[in-house]
């Protein structure tokens, strides 16, 4: 039987005599991988070999040449003013595909930011609340997880839209007041203040950022002393202190380098007139409103559930130990049972996020111009290049999955750390 | 508690107070049951402590956020129930469309779901050929029924699922792919061909597992049967068409009359039969030894994973045509559908590699120990664990995937989603209530499949979680 173990076969009908010729061959572990592993690669290589050949012919029976030629043509396409045409100051006709491009980017990132945050927060109430003795805050946590989950974005993405379609004020020439004093809205989107900076803001901002690592820097002694010798420090209002206190001292010793710019809005003359001035003081527009507002709503709910179940991994003991050594029960969350479910929260949350930043491109459905609406959409229609267009934004995907992904792995191996 | 008298040792009198019987059981205190008490600890017990300066804070605070979400609660139940019931029109005897739902317009407008209820589940099927749909409907409710509350043959039922019962959907959705004059030569020029392929794999299957090849025909004899399936399949198809077509009078109906729950179920169903066996496929690559396996999986893992299901839909859409040969087309419906294969598969490998991750290794050992090959060690003895071990996942990338079916819509196709938003259109019902009524009925059919899905998967998480135990 040593011939058997030794040959690692199976054992067949014929185990017991060495086998010969093909059979051994056919029987060989490793003739066997190789066998299957050329033949996957050929498959592969003819599989790419066709694709390339047949695309060759298609773009030329098509008169289209492969290329990234297009990215220097000028664009005449018209974009729905959002962030993406704001840091980019593009205008149609003026700027490039690129800028396109660009600008399709800026806005996959704003509302992919700007929703993560939101839903985080939201999120982390809602499993905090899933939890909470307290009967109405649980029913309700549960009632919102297990509606928002259950019901495809599109359609929540769609349902916004029409909710923010039915609250705006119908009739021209009206407004209604979102934040009093600050931010109105009509039918075409968010009207509020515009900051003009002027000479000597960058020293404000300078200073903003250095009182902001002072914080960090305190912050993280504080820490340290906390751990050597059990003192506690106000973090929160030394940080508040230095970040605020310093920079508006800066800001008026400058000489308050800032004006701020109302939105204008014309109530009387021509009826088509009437309304808030376009281009005058800060502008949302109600498709990145409805987009933010559904992403951000539905994601959150994944997150609760995320944290839910981070929370009740951690055991019972914990929080039993916590309450015994007299801790209130939002210290003993904030200081114990968090920092420990956190390890088992990280992971599914960067997914979380990484889905967030993948359903943005929903956009396309209404209009919003992020990535694939502006750019798979309309530049190719009238571009053209389908397969360079597609191929660019899949790298763009990539590209946004890796740096998240990298980041997020990075603050789970500081999460993780606390482990022996 | 049963009243028996207990015999208690004589007891020494001069010892003043030692009973001689059970004290009486007295009821729980009043601060422990009923109503009262239940009120207490669910709802105040949080927002009664002012023992010190931050417990009151909190406290306040908590109350604070309970009456906000208490009121946020009831205003939402009520606003639901007010457009839903209290408001909403209900009939209209008359036929007067729009003008029956205008005086209402807080309301829902329940003729209007009524009116387009026929293209929320079918699209533009026509009328007298519905049948066929309602039969695959109640099929597939039976199968699903059978599934979950069935005594006894599960593992067959499951197999006729999902690969018997696709195959038969799409005979009978699409009807007989052959001309329809009833010529038979049609139908033999489409099927001798793959006929003889199917004769010639079986013969070479059958000879290799007689036993005169020895070993190696035994090792290619699984192969060869694989082939005589796949092959078969399209010999046999148009024949089971055209005895449909004979005998019911079925006739072709073209992708795109497909519409509504129909195709939602369609590419659901084909996202989810294709990804688990491509899923299993691509996470045993993935964990495979050969580095050629291993890195082509893992590439083509989280490549899909890391894009959009936009993206591979455009991909499908516009950049596939391109590196087909000229004149190869195939319909937007397929192309959609490979593409939310393509997506689901890569998903579904990951949750299948973390079953298999959970495996200990003696099983795989255990299994060779017995001599069993690669995929039989799979088949019988890795894949059975730790696919069980995952059904939660599982289940959950089905409610995914079925939720992403909505994306389809992006690239005009008319799934329930889009269905919906072409009636929106419609002139004739046009009113301040039909969009959200219309919404409240789409979500609440996709909310039933996925809630329900969702809770097989919590059913499935106890009953593993027991067994373990």
């Amino acid at each position: 039987m040593s011939s058997m173990s030794e040959g690692g076969t199976p054992a067949g009908g014929k185990s017991s005599k060495e086998r010969t010729g093909l059979a051994a061959l056919v029987f060989d572990a490793k003739a066997r991988s190789l066998f299957f592993q050329a033949l996957l690669a050929l498959a592969i290589l003819a599989l790419i070999w066709v694709a390339i050949g047949n695309a060759a012919d298609n773009l030329a029976s098509q008169n289209k040449q492969f290329g990234f030629d297009f990215f220097d043509r000028p664009s005449d396409i018209q974009i729905l003013t959002t962030f993406g045409t704001w840091i980019t100051g593009y205008e149609a006709g003026e700027h490039t595909v690129f800028d396109v491009f660009l600008v399709g980017i800026a806005n996959t990132l704003i509302v992919s930011i700007v929703g993560v945050i939101i839903a985080t927060l939201w999120g982390f109430l809602l499993g905090i609340f899933r939890l909470s003795p307290n009967f109405v805050l649980r029913s309700f946590a549960t009632i919102y997880v297990e509606l928002l989950r259950n019901v495809p974005l599109l359609l929540q993405i769609f349902f916004w839209t029409a909710v923010l379609r039915l609250v705006a004020p119908s009739e021209r020439g009206t407004y209604s007041t979102l934040i009093p004093g600050l931010f109105q809205f009509d039918a075409k989107g968010i009207y509020g203040p515009y900051p003009i900076l002027e000479d000597g803001f960058g020293l404000v901002l300078i200073t903003f950022l250095i009182a902001v690592a002072a914080s960090i820097g305190y912050a993280k002694w504080a820490k340290k002393r906390q751990d050597a010798t059990g003192q506690p420090s106000p973090v929160a209002l030394v940080s508040a202190g230095l970040i605020i206190g310093l920079t508006v001292v800066v800001y008026l010793i400058m000489g308050r380098p800032m004006t701020i710019e109302w939105p204008n809005f014309v109530s009387d003359g021509p009826m088509l007139r009437r309304g808030f001035e376009r281009g005058i003081g800060s502008y949302i527009a109600p498709e990145f409103m409805a987009l933010l507002l559904a992403l951000a709503s539905y994601t959150a709910a994944f997150i609760a559930e995320i944290v839910r179940a981070g929370i009740q991994a951690v055991p019972k003991g914990q929080s039993e130990a916590a309450a015994a050594l007299g801790l209130p029960a939002g210290i003993a969350m904030r200081k114990v049972i968090l920092p420990q479910a956190f390890r088992v929260i990280v992971p599914p949350l960067t997914s979380q996020y990484l889905n967030l930043t993948k359903n943005s491109s929903l956009a396309a459905a209404i209009g919003y111009p992020e990535l694939v609406a502006v750019f798979a959409g309309t530049t190719l229609n009238q571009v053209g290049a389908a397969i360079e267009i597609i191929a660019v934004v899949i790298l763009v995907y990539l590209v946004i999955s890796l740096v998240t992904s990298f980041f997020m792995n990075w603050f789970n191996n500081r999460v993780a750390l606390v482990e022996r | 508690m049963v009243d028996r008298p207990v015999e208690y040792p004589a007891v020494d009198h001069e010892v003043a107070y030692v009973r001689t019987d059970d004290a009486p059981t007295l009821p729980a205190p009043t601060s422990e049951i009923g109503v009262k008490a239940w009120l207490w600890k669910n709802i105040f017990a949080s927002m009664a402590d002012y023992s010190s300066g931050p417990r009151a804070v909190a406290s306040i605070l908590m109350t604070i956020i309970t009456v906000f979400t208490a009121y946020a609660l009831i205003w939402m139940i009520w606003t639901m129930l007010d457009f839903a019931v209290f408001s909403a029109t209900f009939g209209d005897p008359e036929g007067l469309k729009r003008e029956a739902c205008l005086p209402n317009p807080n309301g829902a407008c329940w003729p209007y779901v009524q009116a387009k209820w026929y293209q929320f589940m079918y699209g533009f099927y026509p009328d007298d050929q519905v049948w066929r749909i309602n039969v695959l409907f109640a099929l597939l409710a039976a199968g699903i029924g059978w599934l979950v509350f069935g005594p006894s043959h599960k593992g067959k039922v499951a197999a006729f699922m999902l690969f018997g019962y696709p195959l038969l959907a799409y005979v009978m959705l699409n009807g007989m792919p052959v001309e329809d004059d009833g010529d038979l030569g049609h139908i033999f020029a489409g099927i001798w061909f793959p006929a003889l392929v199917a004769a010639v794999l079986f013969a070479g299957w059958w000879l290799a597992s007689s036993g005169k090849f020895g070993d190696v025909g035994q090792a290619f004899a699984p192969a060869l049967l694989m082939g005589v399936i796949v092959v078969g399949i399209f010999a046999v198809l148009p024949l089971v068409t055209m005895t449909l077509d004979l005998a019911l009078g079925t006739e072709v109906v073209e992708t795109n009359k497909w519409g509504g729950l129909t195709i939602t179920l369609v590419v659901a169903i084909a996202g989810i039969v294709v990804s688990l066996p491509a899923g299993m496929l691509l996470a045993l690559g993935r964990r495979s030894n050969a580095p050629i396996i291993r890195y082509s999986s893992v590439i083509f893992i989280e490549v899909v994973r890391g894009i959009p299901l936009i993206s591979v839909l455009f991909f499908a859409s516009a950049m596939l045509p391109y590196f087909l040969a000229p004149g190869v087309d195939f319909n937007k419906l397929l192309r959609a559908m490979i593409g939310v294969m393509l997506f689901a598969s890569a998903y579904m490998a990951e949750v299948i590699r973390g079953g298999l991750q959970a495996i200990p290794k003696g099983q795989y050992e255990g299994g060779m120990s017995l001599g069993l090959s690669f995929w039989q060690q799979m088949r019988l003895i890795i894949m059975p664990q730790a696919l069980t071990t995952v059904i939660p996942g599982i289940v959950n990338t089905f409610i995914g995937l079925f939720k992403d079916t909505t994306l389809v819509l992006i690239i005009s196709i008319f799934d329930l989603l889009g269905i919906l938003l072409a009636t929106l259109k419609d002139p004739e019902w046009a009113t301040a209530s039909t969009a959200y009524t219309g919404y409240l009925v789409i979500a609440l059919i996709y909310w039933i499949f996925c809630f329900g899905m969702s809770r097989y998967s919590v059913h499935m998480e106890r009953k593993l979680d027991r067994s373990h135990r």
